[in-house]
Order: structure tokens, then C-alpha cells, then sequence
């Protein structure tokens, strides 16, 4: 332990560009899975082609799919993002558009019953209903999203993984350990906190109103 | 067209590549293998006890919290670069979701089962083979489905630490900047997970439907 304590700066700022690469691309893809959420709730059949694709998709090595983007958009942040939002649309699509089915019809029509329009009905009953499938979502896409972050500094994006590189190619155990720690240590904690969101959520939900 | 380029070069340097295809192959067969023969009877032998489970399912889930990349990285300190610790790394990463999918898989068979099983005067061997193992089977090859993604994924990144295979072509592609001998990486890994992905999804609906 001699690289650590001297560069704590260098070890900050690589996590804070780890937390900027997960939190953007997790939240592009959830904004894009909240529209196809709601609107697949009423389809159900094209949702079922949606989860096939989107699992094929999934197993694609990050790697591989970081090297396709290359020829297209070069290297740095921006391919990155795009990667890693795709990773997380896959989870986030998954659980979102389960948590919209999972609305059963007669609260939908109750709810139309009593004059609510679209908007309000979406913003009132759905979505807090759907919320922790929504959280467990985000939970899940986080925590896969951090791991897959690493592979991000070998097309230059910056993050924990450009510390395990360093290691990598200096020959040095510690840079190694040290990004692989702490990149594990963000993994585990956003695990905590998300599922701590997630079991709240379900617990009021459960609650008679 | 990049990816017409990129099969041409398949095309002039045959041999090439397909040392790279049938290394990176080998080098998921063989730590799938080996990770199967350890996370099977561990999670069979683990399954026994609601306390060994529980402690084996969490252990299992920190483990998978360590990126791949890091688990590759972290084998070099100790076993330098080459084959030997890229398949050390693979058996890592392939071992928790097989273990994971075995424990749950065992602990979700109704007690009722056994307790008939053992009524009838089966032996605990023959539970074990007759009972336990084919009910278990879907759950097994859901856990085998996400390792084997697992190692695809990892064995790519094999190349950073001298394992060879097709992840070489990657990082020959970048260094030099060259996009058809990137692709010539990227586009067989990529299929390669798919395939994987698809079979196994196949055979877990087949042996789910079959019983």
C-alpha cells in the first residue's frame, strides 16, 4: 500500500467520471423505457418480442460492443454512454414494462371511471404502482452498469477502470486491486441503497390504502 | 463497407483467424467445464443445509459484484500472464451464477417430493440422481446460460492479459486503429454470445416443456 495513500485525488476523480458514466447512461435509458413501459403495458404481444430482442442484445460481451461503435463514433465518452445506456435500456425495459402490466385492468378502470384523463391517470395510479419494479430496475441496471463501466476506459472514457489498466499494462498489483475494490465497494452499495428504496416502496404499496 | 473489409481479411488470413476463433472457444469450454465441475456438487453438497445456502447465495452475489475485468486483472499478480490465469479468471466468473442457479434450484423442490421419494424407499443416492438432479435441471441450465454469457464476455477481455483469442484482434484493431481488424474481433464475439445465449435459452424452454 504505497500508490494509494498518494494519490487519493487520482482515485477520486476516476470514481466521480465512474459515477458520471453509469448515472448518465442509466438515466438516458430510463427515460426511454418509461415511454416504452407505458406504452407497452397495452401491447402486450409486441412487449414479448421487445424482452427477446433486448435479451439477445444483453449478451453481447461489452467489449465487443464498445469496439462496434468505434468505426461510427470514435472513441471517448461518447460511445461509452452509448453502450452502457443500452445495457441498462435491456434491464430497465424488462422490469418497467412488468411493473405497467402488473397494474391490474379494474384499477385502470376505476380510474376511468372517475374522470381521470391520461395524463393524470399515467402520473396518479400507474406509476406509483409501477415504482418498485421501477426501482428494482434501476437497482439491477446500476449495479450491472458499474461493472461493465471498467471496459469504458479502454475506449478512453475515463472511470475506475482506467486505473486497472494502468495496473494492467504498468505491471503494478496494488492499481489493480485498488480500482477493482472500489469499483466492487460502489457496486455493493448502490445494491444496498437501491434494494433499501425498493422494499419501502413495496411495503407502502402493500398497505391498504 | 467496413464489414465486407473485414471478412475479406477473414478471407486472406485464414488461419490467423481461426486459431484466434477456436482458442477463445476453447478457452469458455474449457473454464465452463471446469467451473460445472465444481459449482454442481458444491451447490448439491451446499444445498443440504438452510445456513450453508444462505451463506453460499450471498458469497455468490458479492463475488458477481467484482467486474470482469478486475478478476482478469487481479489473477496477473499471482499467476502472471498467459492461458493459465485467463482460465483461472473465466472459472471465477463462471462459478457464482452456476452455483447460484444449482443452490436455488434444489431449495425450490417441494420437501413433499423427497419426503415420497424417501417413502418409497429410495435411498439418498437415488434421490439425489432420480429426483433431485432432473428437477433441478431447468434452474442449472439457467445458471449454465448466464455463465457461459459470463465467460464469452470475459474471455474477450483475456486478450488484455496475454489469454489470447479473438479479443486480440480488438486490441491490434485499436492500437493501430484499424476498423475491419476491429470488427474481425467484435462481430464473431458478438455472434458467438448470441448463439450461446439463444441455444441455451432454447434448452432451458425444451427441458422445462419436456416435464
Amino acid at each position: 500500500m504505497k500508490w494509494v495513500p498518494k494519490h487519493l485525488d487520482t482515485l477520486l476523480e476516476a470514481l466521480l467520471q465512474h459515477l458520471y458514466l453509469v448515472v448518465t447512461s442509466v438515466g438516458i435509458a430510463l427515460v426511454i423505457s418509461l415511454v416504452i413501459g407505458i406504452a407497452s403495458a397495452r401491447h402486450p404481444r409486441s412487449f414479448g418480442l421487445i424482452i427477446i430482442i433486448t435479451g439477445v442484445l444483453f449478451a453481447i460481451p461489452s467489449l465487443a460492443l464498445f469496439a462496434l461503435f468505434i468505426p461510427v463514433m470514435g472513441i471517448g465518452t461518447a460511445p461509452a454512454i452509448t453502450g452502457l445506456s443500452l445495457y441498462s435500456l435491456m434491464i430497465l425495459i424488462r422490469n418497467i414494462g412488468l411493473g405497467f402490466q402488473s397494474i391490474p385492468d379494474d384499477v385502470m378502470e376505476a380510474a376511468h371511471g372517475m374522470g381521470y384523463g391520461r395524463v393524470r391517470r399515467i402520473w396518479e395510479v400507474e406509476l406509483p404502482i409501477a415504482m418498485p419494479f421501477i426501482v428494482g430496475g434501476i437497482r439491477i441496471a446500476v449495479v450491472t452498469v458499474i461493472g461493465i463501466a471498467t471496459v469504458a476506459a479502454y475506449i478512453n472514457a475515463g472511470g475506475l477502470g482506467t486505473i486497472i489498466f494502468q495496473g494492467i499494462d504498468q505491471r503494478f498489483p496494488e492499481k489493480i486491486i485498488a480500482g477493482g475494490l472500489m469499483t466492487s465497494a460502489l457496486a455493493l452499495s448502490a445494491d444496498y441503497l437501491l434494494s433499501s428504496a425498493e422494499k419501502y416502496l413495496r411495503r407502502r404499496n402493500g398497505r391498504p390504502a | 463497407m467496413i464489414v465486407v473489409e473485414a471478412f475479406n481479411w477473414i478471407l486472406a488470413h485464414q488461419t490467423e483467424f481461426f486459431s484466434a476463433f477456436n482458442r477463445h472457444l476453447a478457452l469458455c469450454l474449457i473454464s465452463l467445464a471446469i467451473a460445472s465441475a465444481i459449482a454442481l456438487p458444491l451447490g448439491f453438497w451446499v444445498a443440504r443445509s438452510q445456513k450453508a445456502s444462505f451463506v453460499a447465495i450471498n458469497i455468490a452475489g458479492s463475488l458477481r459484484s467484482i467486474p470482469s475485468l478486475a478478476i482478469l486483472a487481479g489473477t496477473m499478480p499471482f499467476l502472471g500472464i498467459g492461458l493459465l490465469p485467463s482460465v483461472v479468471a473465466l472459472v471465477v466468473l463462471a462459478v457464482p451464477p452456476l452455483l447460484l442457479n444449482t443452490v436455488v434450484g434444489i431449495r425450490e423442490i417441494e420437501p413433499s417430493i423427497i419426503d415420497a421419494a424417501d417413502g418409497m424407499g429410495m435411498g439418498r443416492r437415488e434421490i439425489l440422481w432420480q429426483v433431485e438432479l432432473p428437477l433441478a435441471v431447468p434452474s442449472i441450465i439457467a445458471g449454465i446460460r448466464t455463465g457461459a454469457i459470463q465467460v464469452i464476455g470475459g474471455a474477450a477481455l483475456a486478450s488484455f492479459i496475454g489469454g489470447g483469442g479473438l479479443g486480440d484482434f480488438i486490441n491490434a484493431g485499436i492500437a493501430i486503429m484499424n476498423m475491419p481488424r476491429l470488427v474481425v474481433g467484435a462481430l464473431p464475439i458478438a455472434l458467438l454470445a448470441i448463439f450461446a445465449e439463444v441455444f441455451f435459452g432454447w434448452l432451458q424452454r425444451w427441458l422445462t416443456q419436456r416435464r
